[in-house]
């Protein structure tokens, strides 16, 4: 299995780019951006949150570069699953919970589905060929500098403590006052939707055609 | 090494943007371009989250993220019935071949 192999280890050398990348990172820039007297030794709950940056980031980049469409489903699945840890760790806990329901629940699911009912099994290993890698790389290039440098140097006005407090009760307070429009609005976007999708995915019988015989 | 800051955080947010980016423009399956869309909406929401935690401290942006979930549910319903009927009149998913509107 020579080719499993080389992906397996095409894989790992990717992954270990990418923390080398966040190393470099957080080594470079984030001193410069963060004043010295805050600097810290490492507790456990911030060796957690790196460990789930390079899951989710990880299967980001399993995504963008499996050639399986099925693998790429995987990879979607960590990223998912890590995004969800990562809303813990910023008190998000209903966020982190609706993620589960509806993304790894409901999304990934479907898209699952989709995948089984179109890709023919038996080619599932070109299913998801590229343009090609080149035109990928240099835009993933040309955007992340700019995003990476925002994030970095920008002095943004950071409240000093911020708390881990429950959200849920708050959440469903600030739906029934101030969002109750918005909240009305998407309810009839989900009926529209689930009328729309059903509309478009149904086959079409014309009344003048004879029925097609399986 | 340093605690968690903003900055963890709205790094993430950006991979995820980016790599969604170069999923949803070099794809040729159809499927895997909806997958795209996922990973951008949801670096958009770590970012979201990340700013109401750390700046705003309210939960506005917990429920802008709820909205975006439920519409990212709603965009791939709609997407994945488009690429079902796409399956059904060109027998692929290939975003290339599906180009009858492009004169």
């Amino acid at each position: 299995m020579k080719g499993t192999a080389s992906k397996l280890g095409l894989t790992v050398l990717l992954a270990v780019l990418v923390a080398a990348f966040l190393g470099i990172l957080s080594v470079k820039v984030l001193p410069e951006a963060i004043p010295a007297g805050t600097r810290a030794p490492p507790r456990l709950g911030d060796l957690v949150f790196y460990a789930i940056a390079a899951m989710t980031v990880a299967g980001a980049a399993g995504v963008a570069l499996s050639r399986n469409i099925l693998r790429s489903a995987i990879g979607l699945l960590m990223a998912l699953l890590g995004v969800g840890a990562i809303y813990v760790f910023l008190s998000a806990d209903f966020l982190a919970v609706a993620q589960l329901l509806v993304y790894i629940g409901g999304v990934l699911v479907l898209i699952l589905f989709a995948v089984m009912l179109t890709a023919r099994i038996g080619d599932v290993n070109v299913s998801n060929q590229s343009f090609g890698l080149a035109g990928g790389l240099a835009l993933f290039v040309a955007v992340t500098p700019v995003l990476l440098v925002v994030a970095a140097l920008v002095p943004w006005p950071v409240h000093p403590d911020p708390s881990m407090a429950a959200t849920t009760a708050r959440i469903g307070n600030e739906f029934l006052s101030r969002w109750l429009l918005p909240f009305e609005v998407v309810s009839v976007v989900l009926l529209a939707t689930l009328i729309g999708a059903v509309v478009i995915a149904r086959k079409e019988l014309k009344p003048d055609e004879p029925r097609e015989s399986p | 090494m340093t605690h968690l800051t903003l900055t963890h955080f709205l790094v993430v947010g950006a991979l995820l943007f980016a790599l969604g980016l170069v999923t949803v423009s070099t794809r040729r399956n159809a499927v895997g371009v909806l997958m795209g869309v996922e990973l951008i909406l949801n670096g958009a929401n770590v970012n979201l989250v990340a700013f109401d935690h750390y700046v705003v401290g309210g939960v506005s942006g917990h429920v802008f993220a709820l909205f975006v979930i439920v519409l990212a549910a709603a965009e791939a319903a709609v997407g994945l019935a488009i690429v079902m009927t796409i399956f059904q009149s060109f027998r692929t998913i290939d975003v290339r071949i599906a180009d009858t509107m492009r004169e």
